[in-house]
């Protein structure tokens, strides 16, 4: 009997771009939401949290609809660019950003917040722009938390079933991840094939977080 | 020449109260500001520094205005070229002690200047470790030296020697009154300790609430114009015993024990636990040095 890999080789490619981008757009925001004094910034937080309560179906069900070509948006990305983002890949990558946007920033956020304003401080009496400070200072002293935070952000996108579900649906190579796959494979009945995905997808997240505590615990010392 | 004239209204403990401070400090002076906590020293320094906004109010470094409330001057931290010495501090947890002032080092400025601090300060030989395998004596010397290899033109310390046991504590004074002689750099600095006001600063402001209510020479603000002969402490009584027609006083005074002889009648209104104070007249005391 022979499996098909593919599922998994989506799967893994689907978390690294997401987490790719999650890093870019999450780190500096991170660093907005610890520092501003903006009015709104408890609404802001409330939506960054949404995914963390949601049911995945919900966020998944309005982005199907945003998508679609009928809808205004979708309507607008098709004629714009070309895109459509309803069962493709793209649109997962989409729909895991923000679905996986607080995994990320919750624990750099919150590092952010625990470094002593006094740093920071420091290196701008110092002559350093907040840019150099950023880099220089604020980030090296937060690496546990920004491999924590890449690392959750990778492993609840692996781990992603509702949205995908949603607005993916189950086309080989574009659309259909490991998650998924087992799903199909066990209501066709095919469980040897589904627990090569679930098995493969079990190790390979226990590594990862195994690896991010032996890490962390290391950069403690 | 720094001219500073600002006020700030500052949130404490028991309400909110005005900073307001009228000062001028003359270029290479050593000022103390010398108060108990929450009267706006440190406020006062982080505006000198640039990182808070004073309400009202101007400063002026060298005929350059920092500040003007007025004009809406505020000239960023970064280029007033101060050196600021945090009371945590703030040496950056993911450099070297050689990192931290290497970082410190505007452009320009010679390495040579890195090595001459180390050696100055006598941290060269911990130059390759992190801030966090220091001791807090290692990481004060390590917070003035970067403060120091920015090249400031005025230094602003925080409760520089705060946390330091007394040996380690003189020492680091000793070594910053020969720098403050050697660079001549105007410093402000923020203490609690009389000892160390008296031995480093050429000037004390005393802060209350706010305002500098006392001002002038150590000498001149913290013996009234006057020093007195007479010895004086006050301590508790642990212990009252009958000795021969005298009563013998076991006192506790600081973390030192003394017994001393009392007359009956002294003692006869004491009890153990009282406060006292015990005054010596006219007398010539030995004196040990003790280094």
């Amino acid at each position: 009997m022979s499996i098909d890999l593919a599922p998994l080789v989506l799967t893994f490619k689907l978390a690294a771009v997401t987490t790719a981008i999650l890093f870019c757009i999450g780190v500096p925001f991170a660093w907005w939401l610890a520092n501003t004094r903006f009015r709104l910034k408890p609404i802001v937080e409330a939506l960054v949290a949404m995914p963390l309560v949601l049911p995945p179906s919900v966020l998944g069900f309005y982005l199907l609809l945003a998508f679609s070509p009928e809808h205004w948006f979708g309507h607008w990305l098709d004629q714009a660019i070309g895109l459509r983002l309803a069962f493709s890949f793209e649109g997962l990558v989409l729909a895991s950003v923000i679905f996986s946007f607080p995994f990320l920033v919750h624990p750099i956020q919150a590092a952010f917040q625990n470094l002593p304003p006094s740093l920071a401080e420091a290196a701008a009496v110092l002559g350093k722009s907040r840019w150099q400070t950023f880099l220089r200072v604020l980030l090296p002293n937060i690496k546990p938390a920004l491999l924590s935070g890449a690392v959750l952000g990778f492993a609840h996108t692996v781990g992603e079933f509702g949205v995908v579900l949603m607005i993916g649906g189950n086309l080989p190579n574009q659309t259909r991840v490991a998650s998924i796959a087992i799903y199909d494979e066990v209501e066709s009945l095919n469980y040897a094939a589904a627990n090569v995905y679930a098995g493969t997808l079990f190790v390979i997240s226990f590594v990862i977080l195994l690896v991010v505590y032996l890490v962390n615990r290391r950069a403690l010392k | 020449m720094i001219q500073v004239n600002i006020q700030r209204t500052l949130h404490g403990v028991q309400g909110d109260f005005d900073l307001n401070v009228d000062l001028d400090i003359v270029e290479g002076e050593f000022v103390a500001l010398f108060g108990p906590s929450g009267v706006g020293k440190t406020t006062l320094l982080r505006c000198l520094a640039g990182l808070e906004k004073p309400d009202r109010g101007r400063i002026a470094f060298n005929g350059s205005v920092w500040f003007d409330a007025q004009e809406h001057t505020h000239v960023p931290p970064q280029e007033r070229h101060v050196g600021y010495m945090f009371q945590d501090y703030a040496l950056f947890p993911n450099m070297t002690v050689r990192g931290n002032l290497e970082f410190a080092r505007r452009k320009g400025s010679s390495r040579q200047r890195v090595d001459e601090l180390l050696e100055l300060m006598d941290i060269a030989e911990l130059q390759h470790r992190k801030p966090n395998a220091l001791s807090g004596g290692q990481k004060q010397r390590v917070a003035l030296a970067r403060a120091l290899a920015a090249e400031p033109q005025l230094l602003l310390l925080d409760e520089p020697l705060s946390s330091l046991d007394p040996t380690i504590r003189s020492r680091l004074q000793d070594e910053i009154l020969q720098l403050h002689q050697r660079m001549g750099i105007s410093t402000i600095m923020v203490s609690h300790d009389v000892g160390e006001v008296y031995k480093l600063a050429g000037r004390v402001l005393v802060m209350e609430a706010g305002h500098i209510v006392r001002q002038g020479s150590p000498a001149e603000v913290f013996s009234s114009g006057q020093t007195t002969g007479k010895f004086r402490f006050t301590g508790e009584v642990l212990g009252i015993e009958p000795m021969d027609v005298m009563e013998a006083l076991t006192v506790l005074v600081g973390n030192q024990i003394v017994r001393v002889a009392a007359m009956p009648d002294e003692a006869s209104n004491l009890h153990v636990g009282a406060r006292v104070m015990l005054v010596s007249k006219a007398f010539n005391p030995m004196i040990i040095a003790l280094e």
